[in-house]
């Protein structure tokens, strides 16, 4: 899950290199089955899975400094992030709210919440029902990206959307 | 708990009228005077870089090493404070082998003590430390304390902060607050996986112990003002909730049954509720719970983040931080809820209020051109002082007296916060060693 979260910040170097994995894998063992046939998307993400939300969907979204708007970008991956809940109804997520770390604990706390709140209200516009939708606040706490700049600052401001039992 | 047996050992020189060190600091410095009137002793704590006393801490007379242990702690508490210098011990002409004589005050004088601590530590038949300690003005030549304490051998760094606290009290004319306690967060591994602990260690960063084992993120703990107890906030079985920590027997539990988060906790002066943060839907507003009755008070109501209450020690008001006008800012509202005003207005934004002790100021952390301060402002919102600036300083909190501030600092880099202490003037600032990161620091009361 570590090397998961890490990685995904560049969702399509994940998804090359998985890609690559498994064409290797498949030729060296001749194993008969595509990945299609195994039931895999083309980037090998089993359907529903949170690789797949996280791959071919766009798992998180960003924001601006001390804000919690839903930005254009964000709105194209929420609205996909809807479509797809929709598809797999039977799975429930947890949006994970988060800050930078350019601000003290307790506000970023609740940035983080207000975060998550905003990108969980976007979703039941969408038409996700509301009871298939948690939040958590990680504040400031887990950065993914760790250097002193807006370069990895950008990227902890974020929401991520968490297939439920997936871990976060 | 009676921990220790105190009594007032007899003083040598008897009959000779009062005199006392008469000190004032008027911006640049120390002024000594003798006064025949009364123990006035007396340090403008708002102003000024304060000239440290010079004074004499001479080893202890003991059978073994435990005289020059106890006499250490207590100079070097009395110098961490900034407020005494202690001359180095290569210096001192006399040897004090009887701490019940009259010193030579001449051979103090010459190496200019103005103060001059004598002591002695044995052991009774029942394996009781005995403790005896004097303070001297050698320029008056007059004893000024002579006490004596009686504890447990393990106790013997209290037995040293207690008599700290007792000359700086004697010397200043304020309370110490040397015997007290600080409980942090302990932080250890990479940034982006940060293991963090519980912790408690004295306020000089000795005798350091975890509370919790590191298996749950935890944050902002403070101590109860009257009980061996800490409020802090845990995620613990992935719901981020208020928690109650009974530090004797380890037992904790939530802080109400919240249908949100609950976060930012800290106690009423009394001891009685707790005030924190509950957030919902992402608006974030403030509660007070009371520890017996388990009733719950909503006090503010708002679209906003409201965050970090902190009590006047009086009880009738409460500082926090809200964005409700467009970026964190310090408000003031009655302990009720009512009649809640904005007190800063200066460039950026304030945030992590904590009232002082002494109820006169209040701490905060400010974000301004990039960087973080750590400044005090009176509870009307002006007077503001800027004590510290960097790339990151956060979480300011008051030692029992009012006269130090704790805080963390995250240096820009790889690396982790450390706590630092410094004072109210801005001046003496000083590294707290922890043996991991630290952070989130909160100072106890004066132990009981």
């Amino acid at each position: 899950m570590n090397l998961l979260m890490s990685v995904s910040r560049n969702p399509v170097a994940l998804g090359l290199a998985v890609a690559l994995a498994l064409t290797g894998c498949a030729s060296k063992n001749s194993l008969p089955n595509s990945p299609g046939e195994l039931g895999l998307a083309a980037n090998g993400a089993k359907p529903g899975s949170q690789q797949d939300l996280t791959l071919n969907v766009g798992d998180r979204i960003f924001f601006d400094t001390d804000s919690a708007a839903i930005r254009a970008d964000s709105a194209a991956t929420l609205t996909r992030q809807a479509q797809w809940l929709a598809k797999y109804s039977n799975e429930n997520v947890t949006i994970d709210g988060h800050a930078d770390e350019r601000g003290t604990r307790e506000y970023n706390l609740a940035l983080g919440a207000r975060r998550a709140a905003a990108a969980r209200s976007f979703l039941i516009s969408k038409g996700v029902a509301a009871n298939r939708i948690k939040t958590i606040s990680y504040g400031k706490e887990r950065p993914v990206a760790v250097c002193d700049d807006i370069s990895c600052w950008s990227q902890n401001r974020r929401a991520v959307t968490v297939v439920k039992g997936a871990g976060s | 708990m009676n921990l220790f047996k105190k009594t007032n050992a007899k003083p040598v020189t008897a009959g000779l009228h009062k005199i006392v060190l008469f000190w004032i600091v008027v911006m640049s410095g120390l002024s000594l005077a003798h006064n025949t009137a009364y123990a006035v002793v007396e340090i403008d704590i708002t102003q000024g870089n304060v000239e440290p006393l010079p004074m004499a801490v001479t080893d202890f007379v003991s059978d073994d090493d435990i005289g020059t242990k106890i006499s250490g702690v207590i100079a070097e508490d009395l110098r961490r404070s900034g407020l005494f210098a202690p001359i180095n011990k290569a210096a001192f002409i006399q040897n004090i082998s009887n701490p019940d004589v009259s010193p030579r005050f001449e051979d103090w004088r010459i190496i200019n003590a103005q103060a001059l601590v004598v002591g002695r530590v044995s052991r009774e038949t029942d394996g009781r430390l005995r403790t005896e300690f004097r303070l001297w003005d050698t320029f008056a030549a007059e004893q000024l304390l002579g006490q004596q304490f009686f504890t447990r051998p393990e106790n013997w760094r209290r037995v040293a902060h207690i008599i700290a606290d007792a000359i700086y009290e004697k010397l200043t004319g304020e309370h110490g607050y040397f015997d007290t306690r600080v409980v942090f967060v302990s932080e250890s591994g990479p940034r982006n996986d940060r293991k963090k602990q519980l912790a408690i260690m004295d306020q000089d960063g000795e005798n350091l112990r975890f509370l919790t084992n590191g298996d749950d993120l935890v944050l902002t703990p403070r101590f109860s003002p009257s009980r061996q107890e800490v409020t802090y906030m845990s995620f613990a079985q992935g719901q981020p909730r208020v928690y109650l920590l009974q530090l004797e027997t380890g037992q904790r539990e939530i802080v109400g049954n919240f249908p949100g988060m609950t976060f930012s906790p800290r106690f009423s002066p009394d001891g009685q509720k707790v005030i924190m943060s509950l957030e919902q839907d992402g608006n974030a507003n403030i509660y007070t719970m009371d520890l017996r009755s388990r009733k719950t008070t909503r006090l503010s109501n708002t679209s906003a983040i409201d965050t970090s209450p902190s009590y006047s020690p009086d009880s009738n008001q409460i500082v926090f931080e809200s964005d409700r006008g467009g970026r964190q800012q310090l408000y003031v509202m009655n302990a009720d809820g009512s009649d809640q005003k904005r007190i800063s207005f200066g460039d950026g934004s304030y945030s992590t209020p904590v009232w002082s002790p002494r109820g006169d100021l209040i701490a905060f952390t400010k974000q301004s051109g990039g960087k973080f301060s750590i400044g005090v402002m009176r509870p009307d919102g002006s007077g503001e002082r800027i004590l510290t600036t960097g790339f990151h300083n956060e979480g300011p909190t008051w030692s029992p007296n009012g006269r130090v501030i704790m805080f963390f600092r995250q240096p820009a880099g790889a690396s982790g916060p450390q706590l630092y202490s410094i004072d109210l003037t801005g001046y003496n600032e000083q590294r707290v060693d922890t043996p991991n990161f630290g952070s989130d620091p909160a100072w106890s009361p004066l132990l009981k």
